[in-house]
């Protein structure tokens, strides 16, 4: 696929600062599994954030939970791109990028409601999770702290001269972070394989993006370091794949770090305590209607005839029971145990 | 009048020098800027410029004298007219000046110049760590420090250093001495000056399993990169539920140098010893260096390394072994004694070593205590020495509020309450920000006098 974006030639009007460098590419067009396995992940990610959405409602989880949903087609396409061994790291709306990794839904609905089958043991909670297994590296409460964090990554790929990539995500308001910058400088400096995922879903808590950023296109943000980026479609999960595939074949090139500007859109509030009146429920509604990116996936299917309503229902089907089993196993497990307080402290 | 020309102090803490070469002969016509000798300091060679204009009457310090202190006259400079009899009526003497931008002037006195005297002469009590019979060599802290690491970077591909002025620079204070020469750009790694981004950077080179050593300029910098060491490399075991963690070390110099006031003199030993998730260690010997910093390199959690500028040049027995490693969170008895308990740590010992020597003197027998490390804080070997003396005070150089004495001295409270025939006295550094001038300097510091008067208080004597 890395060679359908190479062959991308049009340059948006937007590009004109970068007069070099990779360009947006094409969204690729997905073969029929490639659509079915698409369409099952960000449905898996939607239901198991609605379900969690009940559970805070219901007492089951406590603190601050940050829902995903709208922004499915961020973590699923990039997540096509990826080789054994590339590392994830991101920051609190964390839950979708470790469902996407293929980490248990059981594991991090238990996390959520604080049991010991989370995978944390129930020490981390919802903005805090990590899979060595996996390659996932968190989950991080600290707003922008995780993007220095993926540049050390990074960094370890490139003194390990092995093929690896660091996926670094952070928000629109993680942008303006101070080590951000610092990390950029390096990165470009050192030639690290880090692709900084910046999922700009046009508000920082409440505040939107023009009233925080004087400079709103986050892809180039990485000018001054000399790093390229590009704008992508990040509710069209072809759209996605395209660019994934256009950043980790640059980053495994060897031609160091590259920003990749996710223009996404969360439907939920920025945590489950925010009664979201910075914008309006118009504008919720429009990109709910016109850009959802499961119906997109949804859409092409069945106008290719690639899957019918019934085949559409049965995923669904399949994936609610995935999360109840999760919701059960989250709400029946136990506590972890008392002792647990006093472990994993230090080695 | 014939000029005297002296021995510059060419760093904040510079005592003494080699005078290495003469770059001038007797005779020679000199103009102010002319580079007239090298000085090798315990930091680098930097050259020394003329003042002022003249002859070179006579060169009073040969090249390839080593030790010679701050503001000895070192040359002659002879004024129109003048000859070599006039030497010996030399008048003011005016000071030579680094080439260096960063060279500090001379201080008027040359005792300011030495805020720490020479160690006094205590004997050391052995370390049970260290094989009785070991052969010693005598070194300095920063060669301690820097060995420490070489060694344990031939031993483990993973480890590697970075930081500020690191690897070309050979160190702002030269610990990194010939570790790029040996080991090369890849593992020895000059950082921008970025401490938040870099201390992040190395977090998650030790999450995917590296063994970074982060070397901050001064842990006063580290401020600013605080937020990774606490909330990145301290927790995430903790919240991944134990399944990753960062064996990573932050070190650097911690603490007043001399003269550098109040953004470069700062503790930090309470500030990271509060922090679970955290080891802390502070020495004071080379030998405590060595065996720590080896043992931190190897620790698989986060460790904090609190060294010293001022301790860098002051020379110790070292165990000469292949393989020196000491445990972390095991504090030494420095000299037994049994009137009196006396711990510190870190620059805080060489107040407590001056102290017992003078309370030797006056037939009080104090136990010195080396913490050594302030994380985890080895307790027992405390209230063992107080249930012995039953008395207790603890000297440090950080401010006193939620001071590392004052978590001492309430554990010891609860611990130990029924042994203490004396309240316990915590001395640390004044509740002010480090001033610039000497004279308020000095008083800002804990010194040896507080610490005789405390124990004074405690002996009721």
């Amino acid at each position: 696929m890395a060679t359908a974006a190479k062959k991308a030639p049009a340059r948006t009007k937007s590009d004109t600062r970068s007069q070099s460098g990779p360009v947006t590419p094409k969204p690729v067009d997905f073969t029929k599994e490639q659509e079915l396995s698409a369409y099952r992940e960000m449905l898996l990610i939607r239901r198991f954030e609605e379900k969690a959405g009940q559970l805070y409602g219901m007492g089951f989880i406590g603190g601050f939970c940050h829902l995903y949903i709208g922004q499915e087609a961020v973590v699923t396409g990039l997540q096509m791109s990826l080789i054994e061994g590339d590392q994830m790291i991101t920051a609190y709306r964390d839950h979708g990028h470790m469902l996407a990794m293929g980490l248990s839904a059981r594991g991090v609905m238990a996390e959520l409601t604080g049991r010991r089958g989370g995978l944390s043991k129930g020490k981390g909670g919802s903005m805090h999770m990590f899979s060595k297994e996996k390659h996932f590296y968190g989950g991080h409460g600290i707003v922008g702290a995780q993007v220095s964090l993926g540049t050390g990554l990074a960094f370890a790929n490139r003194y390990r001269e092995n093929p690896n990539v660091s996926l670094t995500y952070f928000g629109d308001g993680a942008a303006n972070q101070g080590q951000v910058y610092e990390s950029f400088n390096m990165a470009a400096l050192w030639k690290l394989p880090v692709i900084y995922v910046i999922e700009n879903n046009r508000y920082a808590m409440g505040t939107a993006v023009t009233r925080a950023s004087a400079e709103t296109d986050f892809s180039q943000r990485g000018v001054s370091f000399k790093i390229p980026g590009i704008k992508v479609d990040g509710m069209d999960v072809r759209a996605v794949k395209a660019a994934g595939d256009l950043a980790t074949d640059w980053c495994r090139s060897g031609n160091g770090p590259i920003i990749l500007e996710m223009e996404t859109y969360r439907y939920r509030g920025h945590s489950m305590s925010d009664p979201a009146k910075y914008r309006s429920k118009d504008e919720v509604q429009k990109m709910r209607s016109e850009h959802d990116p499961i119906e997109q996936v949804k859409a092409r299917m069945l106008a290719k005839k690639w899957a019918s309503e019934d085949e559409l229902k049965a995923i669904d089907k399949d994936v609610r029971d995935v999360v109840a089993d999760a919701a059960d196993f989250a709400q029946t497990d136990p506590e972890p145990d008392v002792s647990e307080l006093w472990t994993d402290i230090v080695i | 009048m014939p000029i005297e020309i002296l021995m510059p102090a060419l760093s904040p803490t510079m005592e003494e020098g080699n005078l290495s070469k003469w770059l001038k002969k007797e005779g020679d016509k000199i103009v102010a800027g002319d580079v007239i000798a090298e000085i090798e300091t315990d930091k680098a060679t930097m050259e020394v410029e003329a003042v002022d204009e003249g002859t070179l009457g006579k060169i009073l310090i040969d090249a390839g004298t080593e030790g010679v202190k701050v503001n000895t006259p070192i040359a002659v400079l002879l004024q129109d007219g003048e000859s070599a009899a006039d030497i010996g009526k030399a008048a003011a003497p005016v000071k030579a000046e680094a080439a260096a931008a960063e060279a500090a002037p001379a201080p008027a006195k040359s005792e300011a110049a030495a805020p720490v005297a020479a160690a006094p002469k205590t004997e050391v009590a052995a370390d049970p760590d260290i094989p009785a019979g070991t052969e010693m060599v005598s070194m300095t802290v920063r060669e301690a420090l820097r060995d420490a690491m070489a060694e344990e970077m031939r031993r483990d591909a993973d480890v590697f250093i970075m930081g500020e002025e690191v690897a070309e620079y050979q160190g702002a204070y030269k610990i990194t001495q010939g570790l790029l020469q040996e080991f090369g750009p890849r593992r020895v790694v000059d950082t921008p000056i970025t401490e938040h981004g870099f201390a992040g950077v190395g977090v998650g080179a030790a999450m995917a399993g590296l063994k970074p050593i982060v070397e901050f300029m001064t842990f006063n910098f580290a401020m600013q990169a605080i937020d990774q060491i606490v909330n990145s490399a301290a927790k995430t075991l903790y919240m991944s539920g134990g399944q990753m963690g960062a064996p990573i070390v932050f070190r650097g110099p911690n603490g007043a140098a001399a003269r550098v006031a109040a953004q470069h003199s700062q503790c930090y030993a309470a500030w990271y010893g509060h922090i679970p998730g955290l080891k802390v260690v502070m020495p004071y010997t080379a030998a405590d260096a060595k065996g720590l910093l080896k043992a931190a390199i190897r620790d698989p959690n986060p460790v904090i390394f609190l060294e010293n500028e001022i301790l860098y040049g002051q020379h110790f027995d070292v165990p000469k072994l292949d393989d020196f490693v000491l445990p972390i969170g095991k504090a030494r008895i420095h000299k037994p004694g049994k009137d009196v308990t006396i711990v510190s740590f870190g620059i805080g010992m060489t107040y407590a070593v001056k102290a017992e020597a003078e309370l030797r003197g006056m037939g009080i027998d104090a136990e010195v205590i080396d913490l050594r490390t302030i994380r985890p804080l080895d307790l027992d070997t405390i209230i063992a020495s107080v249930k012995k003396t039953n008395r207790l005070v603890v000297v440090e150089e950080g401010f006193p509020q939620s001071s590392v004495g004052d978590f001492i001295a309430n554990q010891v409270s609860q611990r130990a309450f029924d042994h203490l025939d004396a309240p316990v006295i915590t001395i640390a550094g004044k509740d002010v920000p480090m001033p610039y001038a000497a004279n308020l300097e000095k008083l800002a510091l804990p010194n040896v006098a507080e610490v005789v008067e405390a124990v004074k208080a405690v002996t009721y004597r």
